[in-house]
Formats: C-alpha cells, sequence, structure tokens
C-alpha cells in the first residue's frame, strides 16, 4: 500500500456566523475591523486529515496544510497545526484578491512540489460560495474528484468516498491520487487544546511567493458592484388566536 | 447559509427520563404530566378571605377597558373557554407550582393598566404580574385564584439614543429582542441570561436578575436609569429619566427594582446600555480541584482587570447532564472534576488575544488548568456557552423536576455546600439509582465572578421527603456561612418563609411598612416575597 501524502488547501474568511456588511462605495463586503476565522468547510478538510493521520498511523507520511492569502493568514495555519496538522505552508500574496482559478493553480504547483497523492479541500468558501477550486484542481492534475463528501474510507489502495447528491448520497471509489472536497456532514471539527496552541505559536511555518512557486496571480474577472440581497416578506408568528386577531387589527387586516 | 449540526445523542447513562418535545433554549417544556395545584402541595397556605372572588360584572370591566386600544384576556369564567388556555398563566417554568386563576388579562397600554389596577383595588381582587413566566422561585403565577396581568402585549421599544447609549421600552420587550435591536446600532443589553428568548426587561427589573456578565456589566440596579410604574391604587409613577445623573431625592426606583411586584407593575424603563464589544473571546478549562478554580479566578482578574466578562464555574456533574441530554460536542476529551468558562470582552481583538494568551501561558505553567481550549470563531464561541447554558434545560430533562437553590457564598466555602449535600440526601438514602429513590444527582455551576452558586437537586419526580431534607437545612448552612439564600432568583413563594435567613427582624418588618403605604389593601403578590 502506498504511503499518503496529505495536502490540505484552507481559505480565509469573514466569520461565517457575522452578518456581512456592504462598504459605502458598493464595491465589497466590508472587513474592517472584522473577524476573519477558517472557512467552515475547510475547517472540517483539515479535521479529516487529521482523522485519517490518526487512524491510519502507519501510512501516514505527511499532513501539509496551505493558504494563499495575506500574512494574516497564518492564524489560521498555526490553529490547524494545534489541531494535527504535521506542517504549515503559507503562500504569501499581500493583499492580493485572488481567484479560484489561481488558487487552483498554485496548489497544483504545491502538489507537484510536496509530492502529495491526496488533496482535501473544501467544498466552497462561505465568501464567494464559487465551488470550483477543487473541480479545476483536479482537472488541471488529471486526478478523480470526489466532491461534497459526507464519508471517506480506504480499501487498500483505493479512496471510497461517500457524496452528497441530489436525492441521496452516492459511493464511488478509485486509486489514489485523488482531490476530496468536503461537505458539511463528514465531521465535526475539533477544539484546538490550549497547550498545543502555545506550541503551534512557536512553530515553523513554510513561507513562499507565488513567483517562487512559478504561479504569476492574474485576475481575469472584475466586480462591478455588490448589493445586499431583496429583504424576504416578514413572517410575523402568533402564539394564539387572541394574538392572531390582535395581529389583523394591527396591520389594519380587520 | 450553513445549518447548525445535530449530533446524535451520546449514551444516556443514568439520566435516562428524556421527556418528549424537548425545545430550544427556554422554551417551553411539556412534561408528560401536570404540577399538582400549589395550593395542595402546600396545604398551610390559605386564600385569603379578605380578597374579592371574580365574577362577571369584573370581567364586563376588564373587557371594556381594553376596548379602545386592544389586548386579550383569558377568560376561565366563561364556559366556552378551554381550561388549558389559563395553563400557560398558571403553571411555572420549573412545573412545581399551579394556580387556580380564571382570568389573564394581557393590556396593551400603561393607562390600561393603571385602571385596571384601581378597579382591582377598589375591588379587593388580588394580582400577581407576569412578564415571561421563566421565574424559577414561583413568584409569577397564582397560588390560589389571584388575576394574571401579563405584560407580553407592552413590548415595544420606543426609543435609543446612539451618543448616550440609552434605551427607552416597555416592560413586555423580550430580553433577547431588546438586545438584537440594540445589535445593529452596535450596542448591547447590559444583561444576558439563558433565559433570554423568554424573559421580559420588565420581569428581569422586578427581579433584579443578574446573569452571566453582572462581573463586567454591574446589575440593573445602576444600568436602570428609570421607570415608569402603576402603583395599586392606579396610579402612574413617571420616573421615566434618560440621564446617566439624577440625583434628586430618594430614587424610589430602587425600591421597585427587585421588588418581584411586591409594590406595583413596572410599565416601562430606561437603560443606560455600553458599547457591543469589537473583540469577545472565550476560554474553556478542565480543572482539576475546587481550589485551582478559585486561583484560575484570582489569576484571570489580575490579567484581564479590563476585559474579563464572565467567569463561571461547571462541576462534572452538571457536564455529564449535558453529554447525555444534549447534542453539543464536548470540548475537551478527558472529564474533569471542574471545568471553568471564561470570557473577554474588549474594544481589540489583538490587544485582547495577547492577554488571554500570556494568562494561559501562566495557568498553564503553574499547572493551576489541566486542559483547556479557546474558541476559534463565533460558532465555537456559541457551542462553549451552550455548555454553561444549556444546563439548566437538561436539569428539567433529566427526571420530572429540579429542586432550585439559587445562594450567594464566600468563594472559599461555596463548592463545600454541594458536596454536603450530595452527602446529606446520600445519608437519607434519597439519593440513588433506583425509582423509589427520588433523587437522580446534584449539580452545582454558577456566576463564580459574583460568588452566586447554583446548586441543582435533579429529581425524578418532585417529592416531599426531598423537600424536607433540602429545606431549611439548605438555608441554614448558607446562613451559617454568612451567604444569601438567594443570590439572584428572588423570593417567590419559594424562599418567602425563609427570608429570616438573610435579613434582620428590623429590615423585614420595614418592608412590611413600606409594602402598607404602597399596597394598603395588599393586592399585589399576595402569599410571597416577604
Amino acid at each position: 500500500m502506498s504511503k499518503l501524502r496529505v495536502l490540505v488547501g484552507v481559505k480565509r474568511t469573514l466569520d461565517y456566523m457575522l452578518k456581512p456588511r456592504i462598504n459605502p462605495a458598493k464595491t465589497a463586503v466590508d472587513l474592517t475591523g472584522q473577524k476573519m476565522s477558517i472557512n467552515p468547510f475547510c475547517d472540517i478538510a483539515v479535521e479529516e486529515a487529521i482523522r485519517i493521520k490518526e487512524t491510519q498511523k502507519d501510512r501516514v507520511e505527511d499532513t501539509l496544510v496551505v493558504t494563499a492569502g495575506p500574512s494574516a493568514s497564518e492564524q489560521i495555519l498555526r490553529q490547524s497545526l494545534a489541531k494535527g496538522m504535521q506542517r504549515a505552508s503559507l503562500i504569501d500574496v499581500g493583499n492580493k484578491e485572488l481567484e479560484p482559478l489561481s488558487v487552483a493553480k498554485l496548489l497544483k504547483a504545491m502538489v507537484e512540489k510536496e509530492k502529495s497523492n491526496l488533496v482535501i479541500l473544501g467544498k466552497q468558501a462561505i465568501d464567494d460560495d464559487a465551488h470550483q477550486t477543487g473541480g479545476m484542481l483536479a482537472a488541471m492534475l488529471g486526478w478523480p474528484q470526489f466532491t461534497s463528501a459526507s464519508k471517506v474510507a480506504f480499501d487498500g489502495d483505493k479512496v471510497v468516498v461517500t457524496r452528497e447528491i441530489d436525492g441521496g448520497a452516492e459511493t464511488l471509489s478509485s486509486p489514489l491520487p485523488a482531490v476530496i472536497t468536503t461537505d458539511l456532514r463528514l465531521n465535526v471539527p475539533r477544539f484546538a487544546n490550549l497547550a498545543k496552541i502555545m506550541k503551534a505559536r512557536k512553530a515553523p511555518l513554510g513561507k513562499l511567493t507565488p513567483e517562487e512557486l512559478g504561479v504569476p496571480i492574474e485576475n481575469r474577472l472584475q466586480t462591478l458592484s455588490v448589493e445586499e440581497p431583496v429583504s424576504k416578506r416578514h413572517n410575523i408568528m402568533v402564539k394564539n388566536v387572541d394574538e392572531f386577531v390582535n395581529t389583523l387589527k394591527d396591520l389594519n387586516a380587520l | 447559509m450553513l445549518f447548525l449540526r445535530r449530533q446524535v445523542l451520546a449514551q444516556v447513562g443514568r439520566f435516562a427520563n428524556v421527556s418528549a418535545n424537548a425545545s430550544t433554549k427556554f422554551g417551553s417544556l411539556r412534561f408528560a404530566h401536570k404540577p399538582s395545584f400549589t395550593a395542595d402541595s402546600y396545604p398551610s397556605l390559605q386564600r385569603d378571605p379578605r380578597y374579592a372572588t371574580l365574577n362577571q360584572a369584573d370581567i364586563d370591566f376588564f373587557r371594556s377597558t381594553l376596548e379602545k386600544e386592544g389586548g386579550s384576556i383569558v377568560n376561565g369564567l366563561d364556559q366556552s373557554t378551554d381550561p388549558s388556555d389559563l395553563e400557560a398563566f398558571n403553571v411555572d417554568w420549573t412545573h412545581k407550582y399551579r394556580g387556580k386563576t380564571q382570568l389573564a388579562i394581557k393590556p396593551k397600554t400603561t393607562e390600561q393598566v393603571s385602571r385596571i389596577l384601581k378597579y382591582c383595588n377598589s375591588r379587593r381582587l388580588a394580582i400577581v404580574p407576569q412578564g415571561g413566566n421563566t421565574g424559577l422561585v414561583g413568584g409569577s403565577i397564582p397560588v390560589f385564584d389571584e388575576i394574571v396581568l401579563n405584560l407580553s402585549l407592552m413590548n415595544k421599544i420606543h426609543s435609543f439614543d446612539e451618543l448616550s447609549g440609552v434605551l427607552s421600552l416597555d416592560a413586555g420587550v423580550i430580553l433577547e429582542n431588546a438586545d438584537n435591536f440594540l445589535a445593529e446600532k452596535d450596542h448591547m443589553f447590559p444583561l444576558d441570561l439563558g433565559a433570554k428568548g423568554s424573559c421580559q426587561v420588565g420581569g428581569c427589573a422586578a427581579t433584579a436578575a443578574g446573569g452571566l456578565r453582572l462581573l463586567r456589566y454591574g446589575s440593573l440596579h445602576g444600568t436602570i436609569l428609570g421607570i415608569e410604574a402603576v402603583l395599586p391604587d392606579g396610579t402612574i409613577l413617571d420616573n421615566m429619566v434618560t440621564l446617566r445623573k439624577d440625583n434628586t431625592g430618594l430614587d424610589l426606583k430602587q425600591l421597585f427594582i427587585g421588588s418581584e411586584g411586591y409594590l406595583g407593575i413596572i410599565t416601562r424603563l430606561t437603560v443606560i446600555c455600553p458599547r457591543r464589544p469589537r473583540s469577545t473571546n472565550v476560554a474553556f478549562f478542565g480543572v482539576s480541584s475546587y481550589e485551582n478554580v478559585l486561583k484560575a479566578f484570582s489569576e484571570s482578574k489580575s490579567y484581564l482587570t479590563e476585559i474579563i466578562s464572565a467567569f463561571e464555574m461547571m462541576d462534572n456533574t452538571s457536564q455529564r447532564l449535558v453529554d447525555a441530554l444534549n447534542s453539543t460536542q464536548r470540548p475537551l476529551e478527558e472529564e474533569h472534576p471542574f471545568y471553568v468558562l471564561l470570557e473577554t470582552q474588549g474594544s481589540n481583538k489583538e490587544h485582547d488575544e495577547q492577554k488571554l494568551n500570556e494568562l494561559i501561558e501562566n495557568l498553564i505553567e503553574k499547572e493551576v488548568i489541566a486542559d483547556g481550549v479557546i474558541a476559534q470563531d463565533e460558532s465555537q464561541l456559541r457551542v462553549l456557552w451552550e455548555r454553561r447554558e444549556g444546563i439548566t434545560e437538561c436539569l428539567a430533562k433529566a427526571g420530572s423536576g429540579v429542586y432550585k437553590y439559587d445562594v450567594s457564598l464566600p468563594l472559599n466555602v461555596l463548592y463545600d455546600l454541594v458536596n454536603a449535600t450530595k452527602e446529606r440526601l446520600a445519608d437519607l438514602k434519597l439519593l440513588g439509582e433506583s425509582s423509589d429513590q427520588p433523587v437522580i444527582d446534584v449539580v452545582g455551576f454558577g456566576h463564580m465572578g459574583d460568588g452566586n452558586l447554583h446548586l441543582n437537586v435533579a429529581v425524578r419526580q418532585y417529592d416531599k421527603r426531598v423537600e424536607k431534607a433540602l429545606e431549611p437545612w439548605v438555608f441554614e448552612w448558607v446562613a451559617s456561612h454568612r451567604g444569601s439564600i438567594s443570590a439572584e432568583h428572588g423570593l417567590g413563594l419559594l424562599k418567602k418563609p425563609y427570608l429570616g435567613y438573610s435579613k434582620s427582624p428590623e429590615m423585614i418588618s420595614l418592608m412590611k411598612t413600606l409594602k402598607n403605604v404602597f399596597d394598603p389593601n395588599g393586592i399585589m403578590l399576595p402569599y410571597k416575597y416577604v
């Protein structure tokens, strides 16, 4: 059985529980002073990689977590190290916008450099909801892809993945190497333990630039405007008939 | 958007009696059984014959009072009314008490409240004011046939001044709604508690609720700037001040705050609200002993001085309960005798994180804490708080009842009460696994930062033997250690007989004198409080 060299790509996004606000110029979501966290689907990808390492100890040779972003993205790398990833690398792009195609190209370069044979990514990011990076990466590498995974298992040299699809679930398998993208029900990410967080704070991080990977960043899309969605009709819940009648009276409907 | 995960329930263990229809947060819990009438459970309570009995003329008056501006009545005298419609007004949240009211009135305006009280005063009809009915001492439901005056329909937020942070609102506004309103304006309500989805700000004021962050934001005695209250004779007292400082004469609003409805009904309030913090951090620690919990508290105050916003303690029994009956994820793999939830709130994320990291390094190095986690994002933050806030609901699900003792004690002896209670109930053979032992377990948790312990005894069913074993024993224990028999839950029906353990006869006498000034006919909240 071949050894596993796992690469997990993660993205730093606005904390998904916060309500996004649009900047006054209506060109982007306003992120100033807002809490940024690891994209929840990426967190699930990290958790899955760590579980694979825990259950297949002898088979897993390396687990590497990678992100492309500003230097502040170090935080999500260190959190992932604290949870159990063995190595971490930051591809520093400063404050540049990254499109999924660029990310896929950067990850391809990392996969080739690190000789990874299993890539786990979140199925989509909660800021752009693009859902493209995993598919593009698999195509560029010429690897099989399992998207929206809700269960990952191994059968010898094959990986067996159950995916969530419309109408139910589908189980597929293929030999490695492969790309897996995670869906919500794959696992529940653990809390990072304090002692390990402190150790991870001092751990060395790999640092790279897109140029070093031979991938210049070119953006092909221009965001014209960003707007709030149309607010939905207000539903009023009432507890009893009296309240129902009174509500109708208030609305001058009676 | 993502949906909240629901994990499969872990093994249930000894907390096996999961009742059906368990709901979110403080939604109403439907038990399989109805509690007995309070009057039957406590035969020493007798209906005061000086109070009038409701008749049709009274109903007609109340109806006509509500006609113009709206409001509603649930009229038990009307044969066509389903008796279960009055259930919600008659039964308390802990399902321990059940009254026999025939009438619930839900007015919409202060004027209506005034006319209703004036009428009831002249007729000598007894009244119990009611808000969200989430009180834990049986104060918000009738004992006999007292009329329930429910404030749910008086739920408007009137104004908010963004510069001063002063909020003006009706007493019937649900706490969570007030906070959500303020969140949009970058502020927060200076009170937070587990019942926030149901409790009303008027009720919070009337019980002087403490909540989870009293440590940081202070008591309602300080944050309520003004109130509007209706006296039993119908007089409307307008003290709706929006000023931070107003030192002009006796501060009468302080009498109403914490009065539980004894002197009159609070209909509106003004509250000074702090800015919503930009950065909130929550850490959860596993601690090997109570002495270490105290050390952790001391160190936390030292390193976090101005940013500490909550310090909650939970024992292992409470966390086992949460594991069994709530699907919240376990933050720490191993079990520890004690757990601490520590929260910071501040204006600068980096600064706060740095202070918190320094504290944690210190706690780990000195082996004050055995293990711990920090919330990495908002979602983990809520999971950690749920481990603390979910305890109350899990206690209610464990059996058919909970005996609750909310007490203040000097910090160094605080947890001793839990151990002493366990020992006592075990010695009396009331605690155990078999179905003829009524006590399932004894749990201790609470607002350590305020010296406030919530001692909870989960029972298979309410049982006089347990009550006799605990009361007045718990209160005697508390009094002997110079604590308070009620830190924040108030007196209600439950603790009225025991007030003497915490207040001197002279003070109680003065309270009664004041009662006669405000409510000479004694129509407000009879049988309870003082």
